[in-house]
């Protein structure tokens, strides 16, 4: 009969996903070794600076989630600069690149997404913008005068853009579609947006197509559009999508489903893996338990808690309420729920001119609340955190309701 | 023993709510817990510096409307993730239906 031994928990992935599951053993009297693999050499660090302030700054710092120093005092085992070659099921154990191997009793993969490369000839020209290097090399060629070209209108590409044009560069922006910001936001409220970087003067291009970038010395030519127009940049950066990082539980056999397939309390098809974060899909109780994969900080964040209390025996699921949020300018956005589940919509107009986009599905229930709101205007979130309370308990407030200014969405509660 | 400055008027602020003022380039939160008492914090989160005033009370909790930070507005803890500061919080008392505090 084997020895006897701790429980030990391998984290594979050095995000806040990552960082956040570890704290999180800890805090809940985990008491078994817990390491912690990342690939990068910096500790883990806060990602969504990196399109916002760490561009614009002039003095950026990381903002490190797991310091070294707090790693040892709670008895996190942190391996930075280790990439997981592998995961083996069969011997619980995961193999680094020297071939080092460390057994697992419970293992979470919080691998995360990475840039989707644009698929053009010359598309590795383009510059993404997904790690801390990324951030500090963008920074240093954003430079007054510049010309910039940002291939797609989404949330990198835009905050890009605005990080760009405070810090006096040309800036273009390429979308292929005829929107900005997708489907994760509606309509009435990215337009708010592009009105605000039309008027900071980006040239904001819809329905054009990028065929192909080119070296020109040090600069770059891109070809856009079908009537051979070019343009010259000296930086080219694309935020055009992220890839979960699937391949070590494709390779261990996971089921995937558009990422790592896991249940709602992040246990994927192997009883001693789970799986948080970008890299992850979970079903979301709230929408019918459709399979999802979020690329949002919270929620990877709430997941990894979850995990962590699951991990540890612990029945939960994980039903957070998806936000999101972005700044551009000094304008943020922030959207609660999905207003992709929405059927129809409704606006709420305040008499200081702040506004909320509500958006309501078939059976009626709340499913989205988006505002965007400058400085002196922000106690309109206000509204956003009351709407996520309604949306996370099903309420199916009228439409009456929901556009009358006087009715306070905390009453509702 | 600091100095009682003038914040607002009692009125002003709802009952589970906040509203900023600003007393001399500092800026704070004001605080009105559901029962009605008044709490002062530093104006700010102290995550991303973005303004208290814009979050939620809900008992004796305000969450950042930023990154949903939360603190006990009455002792000024971090209670929840990202929160790794504490937030200063200052004397209140009511006189004469104006919210007075009490600076260092």
């Amino acid at each position: 009969m084997a020895a006897e031994h701790a429980t030990r928990v391998v984290i594979v992935g050095g995000g806040e996903c990552a960082a956040r599951a570890a704290a999180v053993l800890r805090e809940r009297g985990f008491a078994g070794p817990v390491v912690v693999i990342g690939e990068e050499a910096a500790p883990p660090y806060e990602r969504p600076p990196l399109s916002k302030a760490a561009l614009t700054d002039d003095e950026p710092a990381a903002v490190t989630v797991l310091s070294a120093a707090h790693a040892a005092e709670r008895a996190i085992e942190l391996r930075l600069g280790d990439r997981v070659e592998m995961v083996d099921p069969t011997a619980s154990e995961v193999e680094l690149s020297d071939g080092t191997r460390i057994g697992y009793d419970r293992l979470l993969l919080a691998t995360g997404a990475r840039a989707r490369q644009l698929p053009v000839p010359g598309g590795e020209r383009a510059a993404s913008l997904r790690s801390l290097a990324d951030a500090t090399h963008l920074r240093t060629r954003l430079v007054s005068g510049a010309s910039v070209v940002v291939i797609g209108a989404g949330f990198i590409g835009l905050e890009v853009a605005a990080a760009a044009r405070r810090r006096g560069c040309r800036v273009t922006v390429i979308e292929a579609l005829g929107r900005a910001m997708g489907r994760g936001v509606p309509d009435s409220v990215a337009d708010v947006l592009v009105k605000r970087h039309i008027a900071e003067q980006v040239d904001l291009r819809f329905d054009t197509a990028v065929q192909a970038i080119e070296a020109h010395g040090d600069m770059s030519v891109v070809h856009v559009g079908s009537g051979g127009e070019t343009l010259v940049a000296d930086v080219v950066l694309a935020g055009v999508g992220a890839i979960p990082n699937t391949e070590l539980a494709e390779r261990a056999g996971l089921a995937l489903d558009n990422g790592i397939a896991v249940d709602s309390a992040l246990r994927t098809s192997d009883p001693a893996v789970w799986a948080a974060g970008d890299c992850c899909s979970m079903p979301h109780a709230l929408y019918g338990d459709t399979r999802l994969r979020f690329e949002s900080w919270r929620m990877a964040r709430d997941q990894a808690t979850v995990a962590a209390a699951t991990m540890m025996g612990t029945d939960e699921i994980c039903h957070s309420v998806p936000w999101f949020w972005s700044d551009q300018y000094d304008l943020t956005l922030q959207i609660v729920g999905l207003p992709g589940f929405a059927v129809d919509e409704v606006v709420r107009s305040n008499s200081d001119g702040t506004w909320v986009h509500f958006g309501r599905d078939s059976q009626g229930r709340l499913v989205s609340a988006s505002t965007v709101a400058g400085p002196g205007n922000m106690g309109v979130f206000k509204s956003i955190k009351a709407a996520e309370r309604l949306i996370a308990a099903g309420a199916t407030p009228s439409p009456s309701v929901l556009a009358d200014p006087g009715i306070n969405l905390r009453s509702l509660l | 023993m600091g100095e009682w400055i003038d914040a607002c008027a009692v009125g002003d602020v709802d009952c589970q709510d906040v509203i900023p003022v600003e007393i001399a380039g500092h800026h704070f939160a004001i605080i009105r817990a559901h029962e009605g008492d008044f709490y002062a914090t530093d104006g700010f989160c102290t995550h991303e510096r973005f303004p208290l005033a814009a979050g939620y009370v809900t008992g004796s909790t305000i969450e950042c409307a930023k990154h949903n930070g939360t603190f006990n507005y009455k002792t000024g803890e971090g209670l929840e993730a990202p929160i790794c500061v504490n937030l200063k919080t200052y004397r209140t008392r009511v006189a004469d239906g104006r919210v007075f505090i009490e600076l260092d």
